[in-house]
């Protein structure tokens, strides 16, 4: 019964969305209609359908109603009740009514904050954000309903996949979503310039906000889901260029090319139909993603949900978007009235211009390689993958430039500046990081080519940006950042290149050695817990004069069968300390697997010091 | 003949095309050295000849041939129709076990045997690569 509650009100919110289109619809043409109270009343009313239906998903799921499918399939009675919560977007029907919910919300929150803008402006958007909505309500109703029932009623349901059930995952979705939802209102806003020819620098001045939000939710969802795979995956890694990853990444590249365009465009009213393009593509990447994620195409290491017949509607839809995107910008390109005063070449502008350079070589170096074997698979049928060496040749000459450019751009005057006033800081900032880097990597022995120009340019910058904070106190959100970015490359770089790892196969009360230390396996414990069983490992790590007790565990779920293992992670500020361990067979021996990663910690400050800039600058100028 | 600024835009275009060429180049170049190959245990069993190439091989771990010492792994991949010996010392996923499907990554010593690198099984307990599902499927 109240299982259809959530049924009945997606189609109430879906007569609303087919009302709302064909009303807004008119101001195409006509450029004087207001928005009436009407309309604005109604998308409150869609928004709460969507709320409604939502919440009554999440009853389901906390009263274990068997009667609705999607509890069923994805939910169990000896679930805590926490992740029966999460489990409701833990799934594909669920995660797309959250994708449907922050839709509708993020459209009514634009429609109060807009109110001081141009009604034809704020009616486009409106009429194309309807659009998307009606796209995801179609698909939802028709292709995944999570109301579906179920007769007769099963008396348990099959459990949601262990992995799954973790803090940070539970969480990580959300999120992420708000980042990739948050796009679709940039797009929407950037059609609804061009075509009521107001792409300048106010409609600058307005999106910059949603861009900043999206672009802090879509930092933080990508660090949540990073941490997670670091401790839970238990390869002790924080990102293997996996597809599913990566379609996270590519809107975050692409989110901050748009960024530093949209902050010139308002600042020196140029890149009018660049931050166009931009907005068109982040959020057609992060639909893509979605798609990617959700239709079981991607053969990832992570992938959950998979259904291909539901990608060809996703996909469909993404195209008559794109195409209707692409037709209106080439449509309306003339409405847009470029500043055609040209830039000096030594300005902030042209610092902007080859950050947005950079952003699209790492992006389309990034899609290639996701997209590839997916085309490759489907035209030849050869079956590859990539990993990260193909990644890494490509990024790594890439991002020493790059380096170079972040540290000394954010310096340059806007308009005109002169390459003559070198400045004597920097020289000897950059003298003092080619010393640094040159001990470093002799003591080290790092081996690799690019390892010596790619140390010195990232300590170079990272010694630039510590130095900006003393300087003028003018754009502090931007200094955080990208202390943030340039912290996040060296203790990458330096985790990448110090860690050690050791791994074998050792029984209770084996003791292996490794490089100065002692590894002891004590003992091991089983105990109960609500949904699962759970074995603790005892083991010591010794050397002169330390001594760590390590604890990694591993989980026996019965709903489904499976095993989990956990990381047992010691993190200081210098180092961590990971251990975890798996069973092999049934004889005795367990897989143990025991690294030290450094600075590990400093490579999650550094991606919340960048999101921190971003809140911060989300903050100062409400314009 | 032509203007400054003509000229100045001319080889700015020329420029631009010769970066985007090259990444392209670079980009696909890269893509071919970098690329692993997935094969069946029967697809290998037909190979002409042994390329030193990082390769994966997916299947189905056959029914009691896992055996541990301290060091190594050794088990065997099956697909029904051949098998390949597999080597391997390093940590090992979750889900890996006896008539699993699991996914190997390393170098192949001969048609029989295959150096793992890595070892790959998915988080699903009815889970199957959809490599391994399909040569499987024409068993």
């Amino acid at each position: 019964m109240i299982n259809q509650l959530g049924n009945y009100s997606l189609y109430i919110a879906l007569l609303i969305s087919i009302f709302v289109i064909s009303k807004t619809s008119l101001s195409l043409r006509k450029s004087s209609i207001t928005l009436s109270g009407n309309i604005f009343s109604l998308i409150s009313v869609q928004s709460i359908m969507v709320i409604i239906s939502f919440l009554t998903l999440i009853y389901a799921f906390v009263t274990s109603d068997f009667s609705n499918e999607t509890v069923y399939n994805n939910s169990h009675t000896t679930k805590p009740l926490f992740y029966k919560i999460s489990g409701t977007w833990g799934n594909h029907e669920g995660s797309l009514l959250l994708w449907l919910l922050v839709l509708t919300i993020f459209l009514f929150i634009f429609t109060v904050e807009s109110k001081n803008l141009s009604q034809r402006y704020r009616t486009l958007t409106l009429f194309f954000q309807q659009i998307i909505i009606f796209g995801f309500l179609l698909f939802i109703l028709f292709t995944s309903n999570p109301f579906s029932n179920l007769f007769p009623i099963p008396n348990e349901g099959t459990g949601l996949n262990p992995i799954l059930q973790d803090p940070a995952l539970a969480i990580h979705p959300p999120i992420l979503y708000l980042g990739y939802v948050g796009t679709s209102i940039i797009f929407s806003s950037a059609l609804a310039a061009i075509i009521s020819g107001s792409i300048n620098k106010s409609w600058a001045s307005h999106i910059k906000k949603w861009v900043l939000v999206s672009w802090v939710f879509l930092s933080i969802g990508i660090l949540l889901g990073s941490i997670w795979a670091y401790y839970e995956l238990g390869w002790g890694g924080f990102w293997f260029w996996d597809p599913v990853e990566n379609v996270s990444l590519m809107p975050w590249l692409c989110l901050t090319a748009l960024l530093h365009t949209i902050f010139t465009l308002e600042k020196r009213d140029i890149f009018h139909s660049w931050a166009v393009i931009l907005s068109i593509t982040t959020f057609s990447l992060s639909m893509s993603g979605t798609f990617l994620v959700r239709s079981g195409i991607l053969n990832s290491i992570h992938t959950f949900a998979n259904d291909p017949s539901r990608g060809v509607f996703i996909l469909c839809f993404l195209f008559i978007l794109i195409f209707l995107s692409i037709l209106i910008y080439f449509f309306y390109q003339k409405t847009i009235k470029e500043n055609l005063t040209k830039p000096y070449l030594i300005s902030k502008e042209t610092a902007v211009l080859l950050n947005n350079l950079f952003m699209m070589f790492f992006l389309s170096v990034v899609l290639i390689g996701t997209v590839y074997p997916i085309f490759l698979e489907v035209i030849n049928n050869e079956k590859i993958s990539i990993g990260p060496p193909f990644y890494h040749k490509l990024l790594i000459p890439f991002l020493i430039p790059f380096l170079f450019f972040m540290a000394i751009g954010p310096n340059i005057k806007w308009i005109n500046d002169k390459i003559g006033k070198i400045n004597f800081t920097q020289v000897s900032i950059f003298i003092i990081s080619i010393i640094v880097s040159y001990f470093f990597v002799k003591k080290y022995g790092v081996s690799y080519l690019l390892s010596l120009p790619l140390f010195i340019l990232s300590i170079f910058l990272f010694f630039i940006t510590i130095k900006d904070f003393f300087g003028k106190k003018v754009n502090i959100s931007q200094k955080i950042s990208h202390f943030g970015f340039s912290l996040l490359i060296l203790s990458i770089l330096l985790n990448g290149v110090l860690s050690k790892e050791f791994s074998s196969n050792m029984k209770v009360g084996d003791e292996r050695k490794f490089l100065n230390k002692t590894i002891k396996f004590e003992s091991i414990k089983v105990i109960k817990e609500q949904n699962y069983q759970s074995l603790i490992g005892e083991f010591n790590i010794k050397d002169e004069n330390n001594s760590l007790s390590l604890k990694p565990e591993l989980r026996i779920y019965d709903q489904p069968q499976t095993i989990t293992s956990e990381a047992d992670i010691s993190s200081t500020i210098f180092s961590d300390n990971f251990l975890v361990f798996n069973v092999l067979k049934n004889d005795g021996f367990y897989n143990v697997r025991y690294q030290i990663k450094p600075f590990m910690i400093w490579i999650w400050i550094s991606v919340i010091l960048i999101s921190f800039g971003g809140l911060i600058s989300l903050k100062k100028k409400n314009v | 003949m032509y203007g400054k600024k003509v000229k100045l835009r001319i080889l700015f275009i020329s420029l631009l095309l010769i970066s985007v060429a090259l990444s392209i180049y670079l980009i696909l170049k890269s893509l071919e050295e970098n690329v692993v190959y997935f094969l069946s245990p029967t697809e290998i069993r037909n190979l002409v000849e042994i390329e030193n190439k990082k390769i994966r091989v997916g299947g189905m771990v056959k029914n009691n041939s896992i055996v541990i010492d301290s060091e190594n792994v050794n088990f065997i991949i099956t697909d029904f129709k051949n098998e390949i010996n597999v080597n391997y010392s390093g940590p090992v996923p979750n889900l890996f076990e006896e008539g699993k499907g699991v996914v190997a990554e390393g170098f192949l010593k001969d048609q029989s045997f295959l150096i793992a690198e890595k070892i790959l099984a998915k988080h699903d307990e009815n889970y199957m690569p959809p490599e391994v599902a399909e040569s499987l499927k024409d068993k």
